[in-house]
């Protein structure tokens, strides 16, 4: 088998010329499959026995939260294969997941605090679920101000995928650790729907949002990944040229 | 072509180099407890004098304060040797920095650490601690600021060439601290309720032994990059 590919896949120019035909395309799939899912999710799926309409929140809430952690991992491992390969669109992949993980975690944390409200009667609750994200909230705060701290974006983008490795070791253990010492305290009172006795006429919306998200965040740090190029490769003959020809 | 000295000769050289620099420095080993002490001057004027309010809080707020002193003292941990390019040398030496690492992080830990670790019985009494509670205070700290000590020198390593690296080195470690915090208060915790602190302790001593693995490693990496900057 040829790695030829895989060498191709570093080069910048490659990968902005490769993925160009693909944009159109995986926006409009993923439009689409937002709309069908908030169709489906707000209009079409049952009202919760208990909760009305309020659990409806969950088509955001879920898949948002879903991506949030996945996201990390993807920026830790992207981080990873630049320090070992020294590919210099992976460190690019690693930048622009932080932001875009940033706001996932934060729009699960608005979210479930929406969803908290009328639910539980509080915004906020020292739950450990709830502390794991905002912990992972302030994981990505850091890669993005340890990002902008340094002038010479080599060394940011070094610097930045030890950060991301070293939280990579500590997620699962934040996580864990807030896990235990909730639990150790207070023992769980009422909180999260559990996975396994929700309706399928309620999972199946909630899983077809999980694949949108999962598209939609491929197709926004796609598109970051894609500025981050044009920027960092101004300098070079194809990008000028491509410039020119947008005029 | 001149041969490198052993390993053990080499660590002992720079435990002694750090230990006297450390040592001169006065103030590095007096400001970090003076900090935690006046911390919890302001716990009483701020929350409530009564001792009720204060046993009540007294574990988490100790290891709170610990957590800022060994922040606050973090970002000198490589900036001056960075700065008169002895890191330089360091790295140039052909040594193991891993090893240079262990010996820096551990004179830190020996003078902000272990002083905030025996200084903790004497905060213990100002909080209204109550008994049971002292033996853990001591011994999580006693293992919890090892670990303090040796992931904040990941930060301290990933900043160390940034001119005003303290905010962002307390930006960056606080979120991987939290379970130190977690194990270490509710090891304290658990002692006045008369749960077991065994496994507590234990999870502590795990989180020591894992981060003497790896964080030098991280750190020793982190300052390579920031050498090539």
């Amino acid at each position: 088998m040829s790695w030829q590919w895989f060498h191709r896949l570093g080069s910048p120019r490659w990968f902005y010329e490769k993925t160009s035909p693909w944009m159109p395309w995986l926006a409009a799939i993923a439009l689409i499959m937002f709309v069908v899912g908030c169709t489906w999710g707000l209009a079409f799926a049952p009202i919760h026995s208990q909760q009305g309409n309020s659990y409806r929140i969950i088509y955001i809430h879920v898949p948002s939260s879903f991506l949030a952690m996945a996201g990390y991992y993807i920026m830790a491992i992207s981080g990873a294969v630049g320090l070992i390969w020294r590919i210099k669109l992976s460190y690019m992949v690693m930048k622009c997941a932080a932001p875009v993980g940033a706001v996932l975690t934060f729009i699960s944390l608005f979210s479930g605090a929406i969803w908290g409200k009328p639910t539980w009667g509080t915004w906020w609750e020292w739950d450990a679920r709830l502390t794991s994200m905002l912990v992972l909230f302030f994981l990505y705060l850091g890669m993005i101000a340890l990002q902008g701290a340094y002038r010479n974006q080599d060394t940011a983008d070094k610097t930045s995928a030890i950060l991301a490795l070293v939280g990579m070791v500590n997620v699962p253990i934040i996580y864990k650790s807030v896990d235990w010492w909730y639990t150790l305290h207070q023992p769980a009172t009422l909180k999260l729907l559990e996975k396994s006795t929700i309706h399928p006429s309620m999972a199946y919306p909630l899983i077809w949002m999980i694949l949108t998200f999962y598209l939609t965040y491929a197709l926004i740090l796609l598109l970051h990944t894609r500025v981050e190029i044009l920027q960092r490769e101004k300098r070079t003959r194809w990008v000028q040229e491509l410039v020119k020809e947008a005029d | 072509m001149i041969e490198l000295p052993s390993l053990g000769k080499m660590l002992a050289a720079s435990l002694s180099r750090e230990i006297t620099l450390g040592f001169r420095n006065h103030g590095d080993i007096a400001n970090p407890a003076i900090f935690f002490l006046s911390i919890i001057v302001f716990v009483p004027l701020g929350i409530s004098p009564e001792s009720s309010v204060l046993a009540g809080i007294a574990p988490g707020m100790i290891w709170i304060v610990a957590l800022l002193a060994t922040l606050l003292s973090l970002d000198r941990l490589f900036q001056s040797d960075y700065e008169d390019g002895c890191l330089e040398q360091m790295v140039l030496s052909g040594q193991s920095l891993y090893w240079l690492v262990i010996a820096k992080v551990f004179v830190h830990w020996l003078i902000t650490g272990l002083p905030l670790t025996l200084l903790a019985p004497v905060l213990g009494v100002l909080m209204a601690l109550p008994v049971e509670g002292y033996y853990p205070l001591v011994i999580s700290l006693l293992l919890g600021t090892g670990s303090l000590s040796l992931i904040g020198a990941i930060g301290a390593a990933l900043t160390v060439a940034l001119r005003r690296g303290g905010l962002l080195l307390s930006l960056i470690i606080m979120p991987l601290y939290v379970p130190v915090l977690i194990f270490g208060s509710g090891a304290v915790r658990n002692a006045i309720d008369g749960s077991p602190i065994g496994p507590l302790l234990a999870i502590l001593g795990a989180f020591l032994a894992v981060s003497l693995l790896l964080a030098p490693l991280a750190a020793a990496g982190a300052l390579k990059i920031g050498l090539d900057h």
